[in-house]
């Protein structure tokens, strides 16, 4: 049979059922860029005026227009720092306990199964959790300390959950040169494994430091205050942070301190979008190292 | 076991168990008597015996999945890492059974040192790379030493002068056969006594495998080595003795030459003149 390059009647179907879905994947994304955009320019509308040195640097007031984010941004930095380093040793800990010495136990099953439930249970819950435990029982009144453990605590599951996913790409064959240059178990992990596992890790915790930054509902439950003069300055330090103070003024009546809370979404999204930066470049570099 | 997957290798002729009598007068540095290996159930190696002599290259043929792979894994018990494996018998290497009580497996591996079938170097410097053994052993004490112990083995295993230039680039930026180089000269930095190789040129071009068969050449000076091969002329090339598997079992076992001009069994003449496999 000779070769045809004219279209047969079914390719021409074909071709039109595969144009249909490329338009409509299409229309779907920009549908949802869309609502991102007209969301972000109604804030920026609302808030942009707001946005000034004067905002960011001062304490929050009863007058609108002296009302400024300073400590809450203090507070958040201090509680997301601490937050990653009290999530990145523990959750690695664990993933690595699990991928590399567990193995299939009925423990490290169990654990397993209860980390997949974790990540879905509700932040509030974990505020209730934080209350009880790091507040009352622990003593650690309503601190810095205690907001950043709480948060961990959320961290956890998608910090574990992402390092053990970046632990099962290292190929078997670096693992097996290791150990035939006799390195032990440990040596292996922490030489090896574990550097190569780094970009995956470190995408991981940013994105559930991402997702903790916004958290309020935890924050509020374990009594992160909603008025306060004055930027944290130790880890005992009452705070808030920036998604309770752009809470707080958005429930307040005054049409001025609806613009204050646009400015603070403004900034919020600013250092959300800055730490995705970060987590980008970070894994490009190691990545890059690795190759 | 069904039929169908463990038929039997045809009676052997010979009176003695291949595999018991020494096949060189030279010293015996591995000696495995009546081993057995099993993944889960499947018995993957069935009452191998075989002494191997030291300073010299053996061979290890026979078609895939007939075990010589796995068998040579037992020298340095990589096979531990695998669940479910188990294996019976004696490995003895200068003597001391590897699968004793109270045998410490790292430092056995210190010493019976493995290049594998696929090069895999470490996503690191080419320094680092062959510094890594170094540096966990604690071979070195001063960084003068351990320069000195890396460029020793860049030397010995015939990559020196391709990468002295470029000691801190990527390991991963060398071509495969200078990966593979570079896998041996890692192999060498901690001063193993016996060297063992699964089909390290199998992945290469015929240019860059001929490198690594000098290498070997040059290597049996001053270690043993065992050498897995699929490639027949290479084990006639490279080897002293070779041992043929077939199927779990070790079929005959003696001098290159005999092996390939006069074998004692018929399968094992089979298989080297293509016949079967």
């Amino acid at each position: 049979m000779a070769v045809t390059l004219a279209s047969s009647p079914s390719s021409v179907g074909r071709r039109r059922a595969d144009l249909l879905f490329q338009g409509a994947a299409l229309l779907v994304l920009v549908m949802a860029l869309a609502a991102l955009a007209v969301l972000v320019a109604t804030v920026w509308e609302d808030g942009a005026s707001r946005l000034d040195w004067k905002f960011l640097t001062s304490f929050p007031s009863r007058r609108a227009e002296d009302a400024g984010i300073y400590h809450a941004i203090v507070g958040s930095f201090y509680v997301i720092v601490l937050t990653a380093a009290l999530a990145l040793p523990i959750g690695v800990a664990a993933a690595t306990y699990l991928e590399e010495y567990g193995g299939r136990s009925p423990l490290a099953r169990f654990i397993e199964l209860n980390i997949a439930n974790l990540a879905a249970v509700p932040s509030i819950i974990y505020g209730l959790l934080g209350l009880g435990l790091f507040v009352r029982a622990m003593g650690m009144g309503r601190s810095v300390l205690s907001g950043a453990a709480t948060l961990a605590l959320l961290a956890l599951p998608v910090v574990i959950l992402s390092t053990r996913e970046a632990l099962r790409t290292v190929p078997s064959s670096i693992r097996e040169g290791s150990y035939a240059l006799g390195a032990t178990k440990w040596q292996t992990i922490w030489y090896q494994v574990l550097p190569m596992s780094l970009p995956g890790i470190l995408t991981g915790l940013i994105l559930a430091l991402s997702r903790a930054i916004g958290e309020t509902a935890p924050l509020i439950t374990i009594g992160a205050l909603t008025y306060i003069p004055f930027a944290p300055d130790s880890l005992w330090s009452p705070f808030t942070v920036l998604p309770i103070q752009i809470f707080n003024w958005v429930s307040r009546p005054q049409v001025a301190f609806k613009a204050n809370a646009a400015a603070g979404i403004l900034v919020l999204l600013t250092l959300l979008l800055t730490m995705n930066a970060i987590a980008i470049v970070l894994r490009d570099r190691y990545q890059r190292k690795g190759r | 076991m069904p039929a169908d997957t463990r038929a039997l290798p045809p009676a052997l002729s010979s009176l003695v168990r291949p595999g018991t009598a020494p096949v060189d007068a030279a010293p015996v540095k591995i000696e495995v008597d009546g081993l057995n290996f099993y993944y889960g159930q499947k018995r993957a190696l069935d009452a191998i015996a075989i002494k191997i002599h030291a300073h010299r290259v053996t061979a290890f043929i026979g078609p895939s999945g007939c075990g010589k792979s796995t068998f040579l894994r037992t020298f340095n018990r990589m096979n531990d890492i695998i669940p479910g494996a188990r294996v019976e018998g004696k490995v003895l290497i200068d003597g001391h059974d590897a699968y004793g009580p109270g045998v410490d497996v790292v430092s056995l591996r210190r010493q019976v040192g493995m290049v594998f079938q696929k090069s895999n170097p470490f996503p690191k410097s080419i320094f680092e790379n062959v510094a890594y053994g170094l540096r966990i052993n604690n071979l070195t004490r001063s960084k003068a030493e351990l320069a000195e112990r890396v460029e020793e083995s860049l030397r010995a295993a015939a990559i020196w002068d391709e990468v002295k230039d470029r000691l801190n680039e990527s390991a991963l930026a060398l071509s495969g056969g200078q990966q593979q180089r570079l896998c041996i000269a890692r192999a060498l930095a901690i001063r193993p006594d016996i060297l063992l190789m699964d089909e390290p040129a199998s992945a290469l071009d015929p240019i860059a495998t001929q490198r690594i068969e000098e290498l070997v050449y040059d290597l049996k000076k001053a270690y043993t080595i065992v050498i897995v091969t699929h490639n027949m002329q290479q084990a006639a090339r490279v080897s002293d003795h070779t041992a043929f598997f077939w199927l779990g079992r070790l079929v005959e076992y003696d001098r290159t030459d005999r092996i390939f001009t006069a074998p004692a069994e018929k399968l094992t003449e089979d298989y080297v003149t293509g016949r079967c496999g």
